[in-house]
């Protein structure tokens, strides 16, 4: 579970020798996140938001349970509800824009996160699982983000549930039974807002519960690096703390400032205005748009316009928005370079940077924007290089590419010697070549 | 076998899309969508010239102006929008004394209870009391208002893009309709019970011009000329504060936040450098096991 060489939990006093025999506690934390947990000494910074992400979930838990204590999930009530957190509550404004943002810096902080992982191929053997399971926490995440947007019982939350639940409505046959059983009715309703509340609650906790095993996966493999080369002696790694405690804490600081910029002085400028006006059933605003982070998925949805043979365009279109994350599970299998790293592989440099990326911003933007013909025409021409890039691209560069040459060693990428080396020093191979 | 069901997957999802491109893109050019007049002649707010006192990193409320503001609603737009979510209490906020608040209370008709036969009726508000609702219900607002109902003010600058810019430009954006707009779109045309204003997202509203500038009272010894401009600017700021109480407050404690943050990280980014001094040169682990 971890290097020959890592250093050993020692016992130092009554409490801790009495706490090891009981329950080793301390020594879990140790081999966890302390010093008996070696770590590849070059990672980049981009390394930090496994860790902010958990602080993002952790701040998501608290401002949630003190907004439970004063939150009522009654349609009759709900706006106002909110709105006395905002008004009577005390610091209850500052509760709940911190949740709302706090939503938001997760997600931004997932998303770099999960391209992270794209970029370095950290989905690869032996990280399989790892990232499986990273993909769970994904799609929890974006249940418990769609739930917790209802609760406020404004148009958006309205419009957007009554969208939602619809899309299951597209399945054939079963397709309407479902929504209504989600709902528990036939448009979304006290039964619905009650049931969103109590997911809402549940759920973060099962994102916990996913996130250990996320990390216990982690722990096995240990972490990966940013040239892709695996960890091959002492020398490579560095103790977790104090390097990458110290590392994190830095990282923690700088997100806070940007977090804390938002909250406090521009927390609406994610949100939807709409969402300041109660809900109304009778009234459907001008442009029913999700939250900014499911704008990619949402323009996907909204691509299919046209029946394909016999599917339905609607069906087409739910089905391409599930399959756009479904596709993500099957990546350690599809990418089959033997070169982690992006850093070493031109080709594949090239699709990321001026293929995926690019795709998913103008996704972004269109599945935000008015409806109009340019952003689904944009929108159509960029999901079809969405399933191009990951199911038939991917796979094609990772026969024909031509890696570049890599360090022998993280000591080396760092050093710029290993004397372990049978090839000697590789110049070129200490900082990141250019795209 | 995973890739080469992966492909089939792909190109069928990409088919798929580019058959809806192709339809649409046929569509778009045999009929293209017609430019409407909201596109044409719809305006994005701007607000008032030099902004809302309010406005910028270390602003406070103009508590003249916001209580100015609350003057123009009482006298003018309360007579059909409602301040739901507003109490009279609130006022205090905005600098009246307790006896003020008292005497504004009073000066307000709420519902209640009458003491003797416990029928509903009105009574004279007190500082507990939320603002009431000029209409019994929706029924009677749209029967009142050309159809339309007049939107609850509590929360109206956050509840439209660019709020507070948005509501002064409507307030003063009333105007003669474009001859060239109901030459070009005659179903535009602003209709009985309408009048044209640019910055509603339909061009035309139900809501007739409310500031008129003559005649809608004076705001007394040391205060600004009650021209349209200053009152919508007054009346604009008002319910920006009604909408979002706790700004100032809100910004004071970002400060403080921001600023112990900033300390705390220049002091992490230190301890982060000298810790990671020791890692330098490459005699890695040693330097960490004999650690302090
Ligand atoms: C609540 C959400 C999450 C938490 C708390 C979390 C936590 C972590 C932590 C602490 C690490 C180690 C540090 C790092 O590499 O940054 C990590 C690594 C990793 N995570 Fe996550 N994660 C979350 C979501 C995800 C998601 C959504 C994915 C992918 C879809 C993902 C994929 C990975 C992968 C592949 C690694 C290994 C990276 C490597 O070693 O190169 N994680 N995660």
């Amino acid at each position: 579970m971890s290097f020959p060489w890592a250093q050993q939990y020692e016992p130092k006093n009554g409490l801790t020798k009495f706490l090891d025999e009981k329950l080793p506690l301390p020594r879990l934390v140790y081999n966890a996140v302390g010093a008996g947990y070696p770590v590849p000494r070059n990672l980049s910074y981009f390394w930090n938001f496994g860790v902010l992400a958990g602080f993002c979930l952790v701040l998501q838990i608290v401002t949630g349970v003190v907004l439970a204590m004063h939150y009522a999930p009654n349609t009759l009530v709900a706006f106002d509800s909110t709105e006395h957190i905002m008004r009577n509550v005390n610091w209850g404004w500052l509760m709940r824009y911190a949740h709302a943002n706090g939503a938001s810096a997760f997600f931004v902080v997932v998303y770099i996160h999960i391209f992270r992982g794209l970029y370095y191929s950290s989905y690869k053997a032996p990280r399989e699982m790892i990232w499986l399971l990273g993909v769970v926490i994904f799609l929890l995440m974006m249940a418990t983000a769609f739930m917790g947007y209802v609760l406020p019982w404004g148009q958006m939350s309205y419009w957007g549930a009554k969208v939602i639940t619809g899309l299951f409505g597209a399945i054939p046959l079963v397709g309407e039974g479902i929504q209504n059983w989600l709902l528990g009715g036939f448009a979304p309703d006290n039964a619905a807002l009650n049931r969103f509340f109590s997911l809402h609650f549940l759920l973060p906790f099962v994102i916990a519960g996913v996130v250990i095993l996320h990390i216990w996966a982690l722990h096995i493999p240990g972490s990966s690096n940013p040239t892709g080369v695996e960890v091959k002696k002492e020398s490579d790694t560095l103790p977790f703390h104090p390097y990458y405690t110290a590392k994190d804490g830095f990282g923690l600081g700088v997100f806070l400032i940007i977090y804390f910029a938002f909250v406090f002085f521009m927390p609406n400028a994610l949100g939807h205005p709409d969402n300041y006006i109660p809900a109304n059933p009778l009234s459907t605003p001008a442009n029913i748009v999700p939250e900014w982070y499911f704008w990619p998925f949402y323009a996907i949805l909204r691509a299919f316009t046209a029946d394909f043979f016999f599917v339905p365009a609607k069906l087409m279109g739910v089905l391409a928005m599930f399959a756009s994350i479904l596709v993500w599970f099957f990546l350690p299998w599809l990418d089959k370079s033997p070169v982690r790293s992006g850093h070493y592989r031109p080709l594949f440099r090239k699709f990321f940077w001026f293929g995926l990326i690019p795709a998913i911003v103008v996704l972004g933007y269109c599945g935000g924007a008015h409806l109009s013909t340019t952003t689904i025409l944009l929108s159509q021409i960029f999901t079809a290089y969405y399933f191009l890039h990951f199911l038939v691209i991917l796979p094609i560069i990772s026969l024909i590419e031509r890696p570049e040459p890599m360090p022998y060693s993280i000591t080396e990428a760092v050093l710029g010697h290993d004397p372990d080396s049978k090839l000697g020093p590789k110049p070129t191979t200490a900082s990141p070549a250019k795209a | 076998m995973i890739r080469i069901f992966g492909i089939l997957t792909g190109l069928l999802f990409t088919v798929a899309v580019l058959w809806s491109f192709i339809v649409d893109t046929g569509a778009a050019i045999s009929e293209p969508a017609p430019e409407t007049a909201e596109e044409k002649y719809h305006l994005y707010p701007k607000g008032p010239e030099g902004g809302f006192a309010h406005e910028g990193l270390f602003a406070k409320w103009d508590t003249a102006q916001l209580q100015r503001g609350y003057q123009v609603y009482k006298e003018v737009c309360s007579a059909c929008h409602s301040l739901r979510l507003v109490a009279f209490r609130n006022l205090g906020e905005i600098g009246y004394d307790e006896g003020q608040v008292k005497a504004e209370a009073a000066s307000w008709q709420v519902p209640g209870v009458d003491p003797n036969t416990g029928e509903a009726t009105m009574v004279e508000g007190s500082p507990t009391d939320y603002f009431p609702k000029p209409y019994a219900n929706d029924i009677a607002a749209r029967a009142a208002n050309n159809n339309a109902i007049p939107p609850d003010l509590s929360l109206i600058t956050k509840a439209r893009h660019d709020g507070t810019n948005y509501v002064y430009d409507l307030l003063t954006g009333y105007r003669e309709q474009p001859a060239e707009l109901v030459e070009e779109f005659p179903e535009a045309k602003t209709a009985e019970g309408q009048y044209y204003n640019p910055f509603f997202h339909s061009l035309n509203i139900s809501m007739a011009p409310p500031l008129t500038g003559t005649g809608q009272g004076t705001y007394g010894e040391g205060n600004p000329e009650p021209t349209i401009e200053q009152m919508a600017e007054d009346v604009t700021a008002f319910p920006a504060w009604t909408a979002e109480p706790a700004l100032v407050k809100r910004r004071q404690a970002g400060w403080a936040f921001l600023l112990f943050l900033v300390f705390a990280t220049v002091l992490a980014y230190f301890s982060k450098k000298q810790v990671w001094a020791r890692a330098k040169g490459g005699d890695v682990g040693e330097a960490s096991v004999k650690e302090d």
